[in-house]
């Protein structure tokens, strides 16, 4: 049911019966490893390239979580999943070992809410019994097809940001128990100029900010209603930016609460410059960490404000700035 | 940014953008110099030790120790870049691992690697000039207009 301008709310509340994370050697040695059902310690995952890699952690995401539900894939209506690479084709691969019907999606690393609200609309709209929203990126992959060899040595600067390498997956059904997914407000494209591909987390920030006093207005609540307000790859430098920029927008949302899934992932030793990005940095740590802390009672809502840089490596070559989305969904126990 | 894209920034947008400035770390020149002087000198020393040892043990002069001594250096660059060290050294280093002969072996390595999985011709063969191309090409081309400049200035009865 729409609510203000841009909000869904779901009536029947779609649960999340079971929700998978799959993570690289990087997460492994990060904050939330716990939080991963699955681990590897080779980036190629025994597979002869990056791409291929990718593809099998959505696999193992997609399987992990249906195993975790005791759900058979013959049970599962329909597969949403995104990625970073070209022509999605981590998901599209995936979905062919999967062999369910399957809607791709593209919101580069706000997929994972897009998928998410999108799969709980379906369910909420009686369309489907069970419906499984993925997402996944590769470190390695996205830095091949987004900036240079993983072996040039060039230096990155303060505001660059590490793809996570993991997949993450969540089991949605009309009916059960767990964590229940509420509402989701979808994100506008907003562009403010920025054009460069190593300083993402400014250039995201705004349609963050955008889509979060959009969800409030819509649903005229309050920022304290939640116990914690995650944007998804926002990074130090563009988490910073769009806390300042609520507080000038006069929508104040308290520290405990306002934080970001790139800054939690890994430990503050770790080379990642800024903090995490990619698809799998929101899908891993809202399916694993946030998801596990809510079945065990506590945290009881919370708001994940997925967030995307729709550029292209041909986008940003041809000088075009990069539009950016960002895409909140409503979880509680 | 130039002028000529700000021009193009819509005032929000400029509003926006001087907001986030504000708010990003800033590259430190001074300091990025330095490890790069740092860096840089440390392996032309290197190399200078190398043609020394061309020099003094194997029959080269000063002249021909150069080419064994930049094929060395070059070896040396590819099995860093290989065993996955070079671009660690380089996030550390900067320009002072770019700027010597190391860092233009370390781009033709990087992209081989990196594009294998496509195969030898498409991947390797397609992409190891991938960023090494643009420097052949406008040297190639700068030689190419300096050797005219300096034909044109003889032909004129110059030096």
């Amino acid at each position: 049911m729409l609510k203000g301008h841009q909000t869904w709310i779901f009536q029947s509340k779609p649960v999340i019966l079971a929700s998978a994370a799959v993570g690289g050697p990087f997460e492994a040695a990060g904050a939330l490893s716990e939080d991963f059902d699955i681990l590897h310690q080779d980036i190629w995952l025994g597979q002869d390239s990056f791409e291929k890699a990718e593809k099998v952690l959505l696999e193992e995401a997609a399987q992990k979580a249906m195993d975790k539900a005791g759900i058979k894939k013959e049970d599962v209506q329909f597969f949403l999943s995104g990625d970073l690479m070209n022509q999605i084709i981590s998901s599209s691969f995936a979905a062919r070992t999967l062999g369910m019907p399957y809607l791709g999606i593209f919101g580069a690393c706000s997929s994972s809410m897009e998928g998410l609200a999108l799969g709980s609309l379906i369910v909420d709209s009686k369309s489907a019994n069970y419906v499984l929203a993925a997402a996944s990126s590769h470190n390695a992959a996205a830095e091949k097809q987004f900036r240079y060899p993983t072996e040039y040595g060039a230096q990155k600067p303060p505001t660059a940001q590490w793809t996570v390498t993991g997949a993450g997956a969540a089991l949605l059904g009309q009916e059960g128990n767990g964590p229940r997914v509420t509402s989701a407000t979808i994100g506008r494209v907003i562009d403010m100029g920025i054009s460069d591909p190593f300083n993402m987390g400014a250039a995201m920030a705004p349609a963050a900010v955008d889509t979060i006093e959009a969800h409030f207005r819509d649903l005229s609540i309050d920022p304290t209603y939640y116990d914690v307000i995650a944007t998804g790859d926002l990074g130090k430098v563009g988490h910073r930016i769009a806390s300042d920029l609520l507080t000038e927008h006069g929508l104040i949302i308290p520290d405990n609460i306002l934080t970001d899934c790139g800054l939690m992932i890994y430990k503050p030793e770790q080379p990642v410059i800024a903090g995490g990005s990619g698809c799998a940095c929101s899908a891993t740590v809202t399916y694993g960490h946030f998801l596990n802390r809510m079945r065990e009672g506590k945290l009881k809502r919370i708001l994940i404000v997925a967030t995307g840089a729709l550029l292209s490596p041909m986008s940003y070559q041809q000088k075009e700035s990069i539009p950016c989305i960002a895409h909140a969904v409503s979880i509680e126990m | 940014m130039s002028n000529k894209m700000k021009k193009k920034l819509t005032p929000t947008q400029q509003q926006y953008q001087a907001f986030a400035k504000a708010r990003e770390p800033k590259r430190s020149v001074l300091y990025n110099c330095i490890k790069a002087f740092i860096a840089g000198g440390t392996i032309c020393t290197i190399g200078q030790g190398v043609q020394w040892m061309f020099t003094t043990y194997f029959d080269f002069t000063e002249v021909t120790a150069s080419n064994p001594t930049v094929a060395v250096m070059i070896i040396i660059s590819v099995l860093l870049t290989g065993f996955g060290i070079y671009d660690h050294m380089a996030q550390w280093a900067g320009a002072g691992t770019i700027i010597p002969v190391t860092g233009f072996a370390n781009t033709m390595a990087s992209a081989a690697i990196e594009h294998r999985s496509e195969g030898y011709v498409l991947g390797v063969g397609g992409n190891m000039f991938k960023i090494s191309g643009p420097v052949i090409t406008f040297g190639v081309f700068s030689a190419f207009v300096v050797a005219l400049i300096k034909l044109i200035i003889q032909g004129l009865g110059g030096i």
